[in-house]
């Protein structure tokens, strides 16, 4: 009894939480899923807002597809519920739960025209003709395909079918919209343009949109929020300056960004309030690092993680900064000319680094130059469980 | 009650496995489609254990009184096909003996000139296919007359050796077809790095194309074996009739019966006679499914 | 495109046997048939030339205008129901049902016995005086009538069914496989959209699936045409004429009532029919994406 009344105690808050705030769109909570003895995801919770544009990044095969479907209503659930726009969908059709999606295949009825395809939902639905292709119409219109109405999918290049695919969700007029690498099938040029398209289409509507990518330039551009995930558990949910810029471990900070972020092996070197790090005999003080949590332990193995374009070439005089930068002599062992910028190999300690430098100045194996680390926008993790310190 | 409203407004989990009428409606069509392919079956081996007097009595589906064996021994080894009485005995040993070279050879040859016409390109290689093809396409009569009088012309006419090769010609399309196919898709660099080590045209068919066509040897013999097996219009056009193969044996006891007809044994040889292909059947699996896929323009 | 190499000893040799046969077992026979139709053969071939008097006599035989009649209407009943009933148990087996190798299995063994053996079953089992219409009877379904292989109006549908069961499942495996091919995310499309999964399959898979259904066509046709055994061993063409089909008349006409002149006149038909309805076909199944792709 108790527990009935305390599961619907629970029910009644979140109602009222989602009557009064409406700010939550799609609710994942204790997701599981499993194939056979395999768990793909272990009690994932997730919280979506209102007009949120969410992308889920991850290598391949971590389990961002299966997401996806679980709460567009492709695949049944082993445990746990999807709520969409205040409402439990957990055993809802798909076509129920205020949805629409693109697939990486596009996945376009080969045999029906543009017209016949994005109307195709409404008409099986019931709507009158007259409506359909009103709709229709003007889903063309916004994304510019209606001179391709009349034609067959096959007749299309890859950027015409994926807007007719974007279209098939548009005419829906639904509340979420849920992309599944829509752009991985396209040249590198077609993603740009496809890219701006997706992300002014998202301002104009204003709907949540749940996106899937391997691709982290299109997370950072499209996402309010990118939840970063391995292996069926998300690492880190933030906006992509914060994911970018304060990765909140190992993983994260070495999936985002290219080239990588270096990573330092060495010791933490704690005396009384001054914390430094050691790598061999040279020691980085630290007190313009802004910590994060995590104790500090004297001696303790950990990894300093700096950016290569967080790494500035210097002169060894120049200006005090408070201790920002941490200074330290350095030679050219590798230049790698990559059109926009340089990167540049070079040694600290005996640990190998990227800088990232302008590609105005040249620069010559052999040089010697001075390596300026920015201490500040540096990442420091614990070596063992690599979570940021 | 107060459980099940509950649950009713928090679901969760993996959805309730519901009897929808849509899914009534495709385990009925299961049944009555399983029922309607496995009805021969089952009449043939009950019709088969019956005695005579009890086929006369009770009804096909009925389950014998009491099983006799006789109408399967009579159907092996004394059963009348017209003008002699030892079974189908006879006609079993005739088919091992038409369709184990049968299906060595034409494997052999089919394999043989699907690997030159796919990796050597001589002149007019796609005429020849085409050719090949075509008859695989046309129906046996057109060439059966004329094949009639060069055998009969060199007097092998009615033969063991005239049956075999004939069945050899017949299936070469189709081995060809399956083997030009499955060498055209191997990496064509296996096969230049072979030209370049200094291997030949029998060199690489026996050192390396052969050995990687495991899979489709297993379903040229599936295809062989069940399609010679079954053959009945070469064999009674060519065989002769000392080397009849058992379906037409089996024909002879079932159509040409004078007086009255043993249902029993009639079925019992019917069995007999489909012995080895379901065999092969059941015991290849999938690998069956893929031959008659391949070679369903066979037909 | 074509792959040119040195030319090699060994593939020229092997290659030359094999031209002789082509050319000897399969061209040349070809041509003799044809030619024979030109003369006045009857029990032994002769080389009296009589034009087209063969072909005119051919037209107006009784026999031979009912056999393909029987033919027609044998082919085109048996192609739509095993389209029908093929793409029936295709979409039942794609849909997810327990035990479904166990299903396959048993839809597909007929594929694996010889016509003989259908034919003497069913021949068997519709048998009005002991066969499933006696069992009805005895069940006290006094009323069941099930004679059609004794009525002379009805005999070519018990070859249709016979047909039918033996080369349905066929039809279910080359459907399956291309139910099987379709793009995965089309169906979560679909289920997006909410078409309901019959229309699914009607509207989106069947169209989809027209070149697996242009290849069943085919197949079928070209076995109907090569309809023998089964006709042999079912009917023998009786009762009468009633399921007598060309290549049942012409086997008759070259072995048992040795008319030559007439039997290779209908083999002559008959292979000019073939070649006119699949030449095209074939030239698109087996060349042309070839060329395109090599
Ligand atoms: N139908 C399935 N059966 C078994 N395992 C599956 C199935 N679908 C996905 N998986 C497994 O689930 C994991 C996650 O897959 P997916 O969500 O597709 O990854 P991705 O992040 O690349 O989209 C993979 O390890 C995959 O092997
Ligand atoms: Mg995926």
């Amino acid at each position: 009894m108790s527990k009935i009344a305390t599961d619907l105690g629970r029910d009644a808050i979140i109602a009222h939480r989602e009557a009064a705030s409406g700010q939550i769109s799609v609710s994942v909570r204790d997701l599981v899923i499993r194939y056979g003895a395999q768990t793909v995801l272990d009690r994932m919770s997730l919280d979506i807002g209102r007009g949120e544009f969410l992308v889920l990044l991850g290598p391949s095969g971590c389990g961002k597809s299966t997401l996806l479907n679980a709460i567009a209503g492709l695949l049944d659930i082993t445990d746990g519920e999807i709520w969409i726009s205040g409402k439990n969908v957990t055993w809802d059709e798909p076509k129920d739960r205020g949805i629409g999606m693109v697939f990486q295949s596009y996945a376009l009825y080969p045999r029906m025209s543009v017209e016949d395809n994005m109307g195709f939902g409404l008409k099986i639905s019931g709507l009158p003709k007259a409506e359909v292709k009103a709709r229709v119409a003007k889903a063309a219109q916004v994304l510019q395909i209606e001179a391709l109405l009349k034609r067959k999918p096959a007749e299309l290049s890859g950027g015409q079918r994926q807007r007719v695919a974007i279209g098939r969700a548009l005419v829906r007029n639904v509340d979420v919209f849920l992309f599944d690498e829509p752009l991985s099938n396209l040249d590198a040029k077609l993603r740009a343009e496809l890219r701006v398209e997706i992300k002014r289409l998202h301002q104009d509507l204003g709907n949540t949109m749940i996106y899937v990518t391997h691709d982290q330039i299109e997370a950072m551009t499209l996402a309010d929020r990118i939840a970063i995930m391995k292996g069926g558990i998300i690492q880190q949910l933030a906006p992509p300056h914060e994911v970018y810029n304060k990765p909140c471990n190992l993983f994260v900070a070495g999936f985002i960004g290219s080239p990588g972020m270096n990573f330092l092996k060495g010791r933490l070197a704690i005396a009384g309030d001054t914390v430094a790090f050691d790598i061999g005999d040279l020691r980085i003080p630290l007190h313009a690092y802004e910590r994060s949590g995590g104790p500090l332990v004297d001696g303790a193995e950990a990894v300093l993680g700096v950016r290569p374009e967080h790494i500035s070439l210097g002169d060894a005089a120049s200006g005090d900064d408070g201790g920002r930068r941490f200074r330290t002599p350095g030679r050219v062992e590798m230049v790698e000319p990559t059109g926009a910028d340089t990167m540049l190999w070079s040694k600290l300690g005996a640990q190998s680094v990227t800088i990232r430098v302008s590609a105005d100045v040249a620069y010559h194996l052999g040089d010697t130059i001075t390596l300026a680390l920015d201490l500040n926008r540096a990442s420091l993790f614990d070596a063992k469980s690599g979570e940021r310190l | 009650m107060t459980m099940a409203t509950a649950h009713e407004r928090r679901p969760r989990g993996p959805k309730p496995r519901r009897l929808t009428a849509g899914r009534i409606g495709i385990y009925a069509f299961v049944a009555v489609s399983c029922l309607f392919f496995l009805m021969p079956l089952y009449v043939m081996v009950v019709t088969s254990f019956k005695t005579l007097d009890e086929i006369r009595m009770s009804q096909i589906f009925a389950l014998p009184s009491h099983f006799s064996v006789e109408p399967w021994v009579t159907a092996w080894s004394s059963a009348c096909t017209g003008a002699s009485c030892d079974g189908l005995k006879v006609g079993f040993t005739n088919s091992v003996l038409i369709t184990a070279p049968s299906v060595v050879l034409s494997i052999l040859a089919g394999a043989l000139l699907g690997y030159s016409l796919s990796l050597w390109r001589t002149k007019g290689s796609n005429v020849l296919f085409g050719l090949l093809l075509a008859g695989a396409f046309l129906p046996y009569q057109i060439f059966i007359y004329p094949l009639v009088r060069i055998y009969a012309y060199v007097s092998l006419y009615g033969t063991l050796f005239n049956i075999i090769t004939v069945h050899v010609i017949f299936g070469l399309p189709v081995m060809t077809l399956l083997f030009r196919n499955y060498f055209s898709s191997v990496p064509i660099e296996l096969f230049k790095a072979a030209r370049v080590d200094g291997a030949g045209f029998w060199r690489i068919f026996t050192s390396i194309m052969l050995p990687l066509s495991t899979p489709m040897i297993i379903v040229a013999v599936i295809l062989q074996v069940t399609g010679v097996w079954n053959d009945f219009l070469l064999g009674t056009v060519f065989a002769g009739q000392a080397n009849w193969p058992m379906t037409v044996q089996l024909n002879n006891i079932v159509n040409t019966t004078e007086g009255t007809r043993a249902y029993n044994v009639d079925m019992a040889a019917t069995i007999l006679t489909a012995a080895v292909p379901l065999l092969v059947y059941f015991v290849s699996g999938r690998w069956f499914v893929r031959g008659i896929a391949a070679g369903a323009v066979k037909g | 495109m074509a792959r040119r190499q040195k030319r090699s000893w060994g593939a020229t040799l092997t290659i030359v046997p094999f031209w002789v046969l082509v050319l000897g077992a399969y061209v040349g026979t070809m041509v003799w048939t044809v030619l024979i139709s030109l003369t006045s053969s009857k029990m032994l071939p002769n080389t009296q030339f009589v034009g087209l008097a063969q072909y005119t006599r051919l037209f107006a035989t009784e026999r031979w205008n009912i056999a393909v009649h029987n033919i027609a209407i044998f082919g085109v009943l048996m192609m739509i129901l095993c389209l029908v009933i093929g793409f029936l148990l295709a979409a039942m087996v794609d849909s997810k049902i327990r035990a479904e190798d166990t299903v396959r299995t048993i839809i597909l063994y007929p594929q694996a016995i010889s016509f003989i053996v259908t034919g003497l079953v069913w021949q068997w089992m519709m048998n009005p005086t002991v066969g499933i219409e006696k069992a009805m009877h005895d069940f006290g379904w006094m009323g069941f009538s099930f004679d059609w292989l004794v009525t002379p109006d009805k005999a070519i549908y018990a070859l249709v069914l016979a047909g039918v069961w033996q080369g349905s499942g066929l039809i279910m495996a080359l459907m399956l496989a291309g139910l099987r091919g379709i793009d995965q995310e089309i169906w979560k499309a679909a289920r997006v959209d909410g078409i309901p999964t019959w229309r699914v399959y009607v509207s989106i898979a069947l169209p989809m699936m027209r070149p697996t259904i242009v290849t069943a066509v085919v197949l079928m046709s070209l076995s109907v045409i090569k309809a023998y055994d089964l006709v042999v061993a079912l009917t023998s063409g009786g009762p009468g004429l009633s399921t007598d089909v060309p290549a049942k008349f012409i086997m008759d006409f070259f072995f048992n009532r040795s008319n030559i002149g007439l039997a290779t006149a209908a083999c002559t038909v008959m292979l000019i029919f073939v070649l006119v309805v699949f030449t095209p076909w074939f030239y698109f199944e087996y060349f042309r994406e070839k060329n395109g792709s090599r």
